[in-house]
């Protein structure tokens, strides 16, 4: 236990590339996620201009009519401030869904599209298209 | 000649601490169902509540609950092929009646197999146990269902129910 990696500066200068390292490697998986909406939104509307936090903000505290009763919003699980925890219907805590308060979200695609259809298919009875997907985590990368 | 100590002194310490883990164990008795510890199980069984220790229903309710997960209570749960296959195996090789069947002892008595019952809650055994949580507990806030174990019991992620 002498040794402890903290002391060690070559230790820490590695620790912190890594850290860096991964930091920069999320970031580019949400670039790419983002890319891929973006691609998906301009084919289904050509005049499509790019996606927009505030519009993605008015999604996640809109209540709709199409899905299950008792989950009219996204605001239903996820907090109406994402930055703090939200609950499920069935109690369990749900972390915050903003980038700045859970720093490890939405780099995995396959997870983030998997909530997207489950949570999309509760809220709204239908898929999300890729320009409301766009919006709402635009809204959740500025928060 | 440092280096060989530390494996030795952490071994020793990984046996002091499950000697320690498995007398709390022992003492807890029908307490303690030892908690989901495949990160796959965790990771697709663990979000929308707390995943449940295999060893709180029979094999055959796995089996039963993981055909049919695009309608799981309501819920799509579904998982791709490959996961499904490996979440199964997890829990039906630690299930109730199979390889935690020390720990499920009380808590299946009166439960057939042959039924696959698929809540917890509606165990008899589990019935009985909380027959005298008052109603408006149940729908207190915090709670909002009977599975949401945690609420209660603030161990359940260690597997511990006795508090
Ligand atoms: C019924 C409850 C519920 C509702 C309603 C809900 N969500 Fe979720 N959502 C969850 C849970 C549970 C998770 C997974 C837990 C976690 O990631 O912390 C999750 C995760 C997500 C994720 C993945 C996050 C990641 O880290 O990759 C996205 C994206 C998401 N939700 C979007 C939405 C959107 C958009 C809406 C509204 C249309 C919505 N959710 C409504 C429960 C819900
Ligand atoms: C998308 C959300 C979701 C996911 C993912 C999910 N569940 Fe569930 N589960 C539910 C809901 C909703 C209930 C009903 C809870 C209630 O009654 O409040 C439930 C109930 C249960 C129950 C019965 C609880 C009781 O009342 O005794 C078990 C057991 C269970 N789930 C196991 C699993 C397993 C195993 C997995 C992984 C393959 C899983 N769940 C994944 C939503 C989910
Ligand atoms: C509203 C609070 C509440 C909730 C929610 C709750 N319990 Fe309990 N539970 C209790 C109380 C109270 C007792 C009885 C007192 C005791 O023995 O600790 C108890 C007892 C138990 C026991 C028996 C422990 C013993 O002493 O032998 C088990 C096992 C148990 N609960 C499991 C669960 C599981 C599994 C869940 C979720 C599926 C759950 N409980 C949800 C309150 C709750």
């Amino acid at each position: 236990m002498k040794r402890h990696a903290h002391k060690h500066p070559g230790m820490l200068l590695l620790a912190a590339m890594l850290a860096l390292a991964s930091t920069t490697t999320r970031a580019a998986a949400r670039d790419d996620l983002l890319a891929g909406y973006a691609a998906a939104a301009k084919t289904a509307d050509p005049g499509f201009a790019g996606f927009s936090a505030v519009r993605g903000e008015a999604f996640h505290r809109q209540s709709f009519a199409g899905g299950k009763a008792d989950t009219p919003a996204c605001t239903s699980c996820h907090a109406k401030d994402p930055r703090t925890s939200g609950q499920t219907p069935a109690g369990k805590a749900i972390d915050p869904v903003a980038l700045s308060a859970s720093p490890g979200r939405y780099a995995d695609p396959t997870k983030v599209e998997k909530w997207f259809k489950r949570n999309c298919q509760d809220v709204l009875g239908r898929q999300c298209t890729a320009q409301e997907k766009g919006d709402w985590l635009s809204f959740m990368i500025s928060q | 000649m440092t280096l060989p100590y530390r494996p030795i002194s952490l071994g020793l310490l990984a046996i002091a601490f499950s000697a320690l883990v498995f007398q709390r164990a022992q003492a807890g008795g029908s307490h303690y169902f030892p908690p989901v510890s495949d990160p796959v199980v965790k990771e697709e069984c663990g979000s929308c509540h707390l995943a449940f220790p295999p060893s709180m229903l029979p094999a055959s309710s796995w089996k039963r609950m993981m055909g049919e997960l695009t309608n799981h209570f309501g819920d799509d749960a579904s998982v791709d092929p490959a996961s499904a296959q490996h979440i199964t195996n997890y829990l039906v090789s630690n299930a109730g009646d199979t390889g935690g069947r020390s720990y499920s002892d009380k808590l299946l008595r009166g439960t057939s197999p042959s039924k696959a019952p698929l809540r917890i809650t509606e165990l008899e055994r589990w019935v009985k146990e909380h027959r005298e949580v008052p109603a408006w507990e149940w729908q207190h806030k915090e709670v909002r269902s009977k599975a949401n174990c945690l609420a209660c019991h603030a161990g359940a992620e260690r597997g511990y129910y006795d508090d």
